[in-house]
């Protein structure tokens, strides 16, 4: 038989009517748009400042998943140890806690009366929330778990031997994850790091329970969309668009860029 | 002849009597809602109107209410989009428009309840905080609500009034946002409505200023045209209208229209 007799169909009619699932809302965006009125609704210096906030601190978000993520996922994936199905399970919490409930949560332990906040303003005199440093903050606590399960995944799918015959031939354990395992590992690490950047920048609940909003200094687009939603909805959606080509764009930048690894 | 004329007098009010009570017995009867309601009502109305519907059950006890509540443009923008709703009780006349503007309203709302700014403090007032001055001063955290939802519309005109020009340290979505800040201690100070302060209870103090008289919001009441059940919907409404239901709202803080 030819190579088309092995498509298996029955796979297509849902793949098809999950692609239309997932892209009508975004068609249903871009044709209810106000395209007219777009360039005086977008280019606001209020949506300027909203943007380049939230991709900063989108960005350092992930930045500090990558850091403490990869090593988090490292020892989940690789020490074997009485508790790793529990530790797992709480470290990726953030993905089933409504994000609201999270920023609830982070004000509890890092508000100024918060567990550790509390000990911060005292010492310190530093007060977390109502600034950029708390965005980035909630949105690394939304967003990190993505880049630690996907980052998880890819350690477990790889070939071990090759630690093994690093091993062997007398490299220490440190030598052999940055010289042997991350190396391998370097397309999951994007994979979870554009997974978690993504979920940061569009991020909403946590940050606005947690740090407020504020123009310039935590009102991120997510939140700007939100209050625009109140009074002028064709305004929010043209935010929206905003934030979509931008993450697009962003995206398949990083893609195009590390697939050709 | 005197004696006569009083005789007939009370036979002819009994038979008025006797036939407005009949007439009434029968539109009653005719009219007597039963079924199921959908009601929408602004978040700020979640305790009263859960009291309310839950009365109106009673009183009728062939209804069921179903309520939601979310914030007042949410609601409305629902509604407008099609949303199976019979009564809607919007936190501002603002929105109220969005829905009767589009024909998505039969007959005109009606005001049933009005709401005055207070600020909300931690118990016992630590900070001294005697009006809208006191909250600019620097060292005072205080919370608003965002200029384009009701709430924030409202402080926004009070501060005019004021001649202020405040700096809070967060501009939140809703109330129960603001004041969620100042229950955790984030911020020493809150702008909400005086009926937010009365079921905060004793988690917070509230402080009353002058210039919340220039900033009152009203919350106005009407039948949804695509309404399934307009007569329960009717009553329901005739029901928040009445005393009875007024006195609901009165012990919430609430101001009669």
């Amino acid at each position: 038989m030819s190579g088309r007799a092995r498509v298996p169909y029955a796979l297509l009619a849902p793949a098809a009517i999950g692609v239309a699932f997932l892209l009508l809302p975004l068609a249903g965006l871009l044709i209810r748009a106000p395209w007219q009125q777009l360039p005086s609704l977008i280019g606001s210096s209020e949506v300027r400042t909203a943007l380049r906030l939230s991709l900063e601190t989108a960005s350092a978000a992930t930045a500090i998943a990558i850091v403490l993520g990869v090593p988090i996922a490292w020892v989940l994936a690789r020490l074997e140890f009485r508790g790793r199905a529990v530790l797992r399970a709480l470290i990726t919490l953030p993905l089933v806690l409504p994000p609201v409930a999270g920023g609830i949560a982070l004000l509890l332990a890092y508000g100024r009366r918060g567990v550790v906040g509390g000990t911060l303003l005292k010492a310190f005199g530093v007060s977390l929330p109502f600034t950029t440093a708390a965005v980035i903050v909630a949105e690394t606590f939304v967003a990190m778990p993505f880049l630690i399960v996907s980052v998880e995944g890819s350690l477990r799918g790889l070939d071990r031997r090759f630690d093994h015959a690093a091993a062997t031939l007398g490299a220490s354990r440190l030598f052999t994850f940055r010289h042997v395992t991350l190396p391998m590992l370097g397309p999951g690490i994007v994979a979870g790091a554009v997974l978690c950047w993504a979920r940061a920048l569009g991020e909403f609940g946590a940050t606005i329970t947690f740090a407020g909003s504020y123009p310039g200094t935590t009102e991120t687009m997510p939140l700007r969309v939100y209050l625009e939603l109140q009074d002028n909805p064709d305004a929010a959606i043209a935010l929206s668009l905003v934030l979509l080509v931008v993450s697009v764009a962003v995206l398949a930048g990083l893609r195009d860029r590390w697939l050709r690894l | 002849m005197n004696h006569h004329s009083s005789t007939i007098v009370i036979a002819t009010t009994a038979i008025a009597v006797t036939l407005t009570a009949c007439s009434s017995s029968k539109k009653a009867a005719a009219a007597a809602p039963s079924g199921t309601i959908v009601v929408f009502a602004a978040s700020s109305l979640k305790a009263t109107f859960t009291t309310l519907a839950a009365n109106f059950e009673t009183a009728n006890s062939r209804v069921k209410v179903v309520t939601s509540f979310g914030g007042s443009d949410t609601l409305a923008a629902q509604i407008t989009q099609g949303a199976p709703v019979d009564v809607f009780a919007a936190a501002s006349t603002t929105t109220m428009g969005t829905v009767t503007k589009t024909g998505d309203a039969i007959g005109t709302p009606q005001v049933f309840a009005k709401n005055e700014l207070e600020i909300a403090v931690a118990p016992g007032n630590p900070l001294h905080i005697a009006g809208l001055t006191d909250l600019t001063e620097s060292g005072v955290k205080f919370a608003v609500c965002a200029p384009t939802v009701p709430c924030g519309a409202a402080e926004t005109k009070a501060f005019a009034a004021a001649r202020l020009t405040p700096h809070p340290v967060t501009f939140e979505q809703d109330v129960a946002s603001v004041l969620t800040k100042l229950e955790l201690g984030e911020v020493d100070a809150g702008m909400v409505y005086q009926t937010d302060v009365k079921s905060a209870g004793s988690k917070v103090t509230g402080v009353n200023f002058p210039e919340a008289a220039s900033a009152i919001n009203t919350y106005p009441i009407v039948v949804v045209k695509d309404a399934k059940n307009p007569v329960a919907a009717d009553a329901f409404v005739a029901y928040v209208l009445s005393a009875t239901g007024q006195a609901v709202l009165h012990a919430a803080g609430f101001q009669q229209p």
